[in-house]
């Protein structure tokens, strides 16, 4: 039997640490939705509540927040390394290459993973600037929630997505995360083995319905705002 | 029939051997014929050329019938060529039209290395295989048929992955040049019958370390080797590799 660490560092481990990676932060992007759609709640502060709440766990939330660092970090470095090694084991490419189609998964969706992902990687840290580490209380973004001065996080997204560059940046990005996952679900439930010829286009299908979901999901709230004024 | 010849441009990769640089060398046949496989065609090709004094076109082949796994071409982009579910000795020329113009080449890969022209050594295949794609078993008298119970299911599924016959082609067309619908046929089909379970665990591990050492590249789910693949193997094979693994991890 291998040792655990010779197992991961194969190719079967990585892509089934990439398979579980991307599951998890494919259910952090879950979470993540839910919580902005707060941001249309009949209540006015529930978004800032909720902000609040996930502030309130303290060491909890920072176990979390290092988890999915050292996950989001992992797949992204699993990810560019089998990016690196597709180079060394073609170093000549074909004058002409084409997909001979169905069943072929080979679309611009799985043929971009490595692009698609660079970007979110640099989108991600772009995005906790602006929001998660932008301007808070002291730079006036307060309200009360209960008599308690809190973080008016509502009124930074409400004021960001006023400006059209953020609007149209944000919109790509979140299309090319649902190529992302348009190949990723249904290729980390392969990954790890979970997968026989009647289920896989089933499985696919759905993947590609989750990547439509998310990424619509996700780019509503922008354009909502953008079009609307503020919610 | 003369209504029935076509002019084809052949852009072919020419290269002396595996130190030489290659290059396409672009050939003219006036009289292929739709009913010719593409070996034939290619092998009329040849024949002109050894009459014009000239350097015939190295290529692999021996059956001709789709079942040794020899040929091994890229044919416009695509390994074995248009056809799927075929081998390139097994595709005509009806194919292809009057006038077109066809790129072959080589299966690239750092694993398979060009000998000449569009011939590679393939011999990686043959040591992944080495690694654990064999059973212990006593090789003396012919055992009973039926000796041993094996489900009608899982029989006739280690036959469907027992049908590889190596020709590379998943590797050739893989995006990252990945031997993972190879070597996963060949678990998939002893893990399923008893014969393979003496071995089963140091099989899965040993094979899959010879496919890394071999240099050949990682899995990423494009699932073009089973678009391409002449007998039709599909990626369930990697799945259950995966499996496979997992399972030999347990001890």
């Amino acid at each position: 039997m291998p040792s655990l660490l010779h197992a991961l560092q194969t190719t079967i481990g990585r892509k089934i640490l990439t398979g579980i990676t991307g599951i998890f932060l494919t259910l952090f992007l879950v979470v993540h939705l839910a919580g902005n759609f707060s941001l249309f709640s009949s209540n006015p502060e529930a978004f800032n509540a909720y902000t609040e709440f996930l502030h309130s766990l303290g060491t909890l939330l920072y176990l979390v927040e290092i988890i999915l660092v050292i996950v989001f970090l992992l797949h992204a470095y699993i990810g560019i390394s089998i990016w690196l090694r597709k180079r060394k084991a073609r170093p000549e490419n074909y004058s002409v290459y084409k997909t001979s189609g169905e069943p072929s998964r080979q679309t611009i969706a799985s043929r971009t993973m490595a692009i698609t992902g660079v970007v979110i990687l640099v989108f991600t840290i772009v995005h906790l600037f602006t929001f998660k580490w932008g301007p808070g209380i002291a730079e006036g973004y307060v309200t009360y929630i209960d008599g308690q001065e809190v973080r008016d996080l509502k009124r930074l997204v409400n004021d960001i997505f006023q400006n059209e560059f953020y609007v149209i940046g944000y919109t790509a990005v979140m299309i090319l995360i649902g190529f992302h996952l348009r190949h990723g679900i249904w290729s980390s439930m392969q990954s790890l083995g979970a997968m026989s010829p009647k289920l896989s286009p089933v499985i696919y299908t759905i993947g590609g319905l989750i990547a439509l979901a998310l990424a619509v999901g996700f780019l509503f709230v922008p354009i909502w705002i953008y079009i609307t004024g503020g919610v | 029939m003369s209504s029935e010849k076509m002019k084809l441009t052949l852009r072919v990769w020419k290269q002396k051997d595996g130190a030489s640089k290659g290059r396409f060398e672009n050939y003219v046949l006036e009289d292929a014929n739709p009913h010719m496989s593409f070996l034939e065609m290619l092998d009329h090709l040849n024949e002109k050329l050894m009459k014009e004094k000239k350097e015939p076109i190295e290529f692999d082949h021996d059956c001709r019938e789709g079942i040794c796994g020899s040929c091994n071409l890229m044919i416009n982009g695509i390994a074995h060529g248009p056809q799927q579910k075929t081998a390139a000795c097994q595709l005509h020329m009806r194919h292809f039209k009057d006038g077109d113009l066809i790129t072959i080449e080589p299966w690239r890969a750092t694993a398979f290395p060009i000998i000449k022209d569009l011939v590679v050594n393939r011999y990686a295949l043959d040591r992944i295989m080495a690694a654990g794609g064999y059973v212990s078993v006593g090789t003396n008298s012919a055992p009973d048929a039926n000796a041993i119970p094996i489900k009608k299911r899982d029989a006739d599924l280690a036959m469907d992955f027992a049908t590889c016959i190596g020709c590379g082609a998943c590797v050739a067309a893989c995006p990252n040049a990945s031997a993972s619908l190879f070597t996963g046929a060949k678990i998939a089909q002893f893990s399923l019958l008893p014969q393979g379970g003496p071995e089963r665990k140091r099989r899965v591990v040993n094979m899959v370390d010879q496919m890394e050492k071999e240099g050949f590249g990682d899995c990423s789910n494009y699932a073009e080797c089973e678009a391409v693949c002449p007998v039709g193997i599909s990626i369930d094979a990697i799945a259950r590799m995966r499996r496979e693994y997992m399972g030999a991890m347990k001890g």
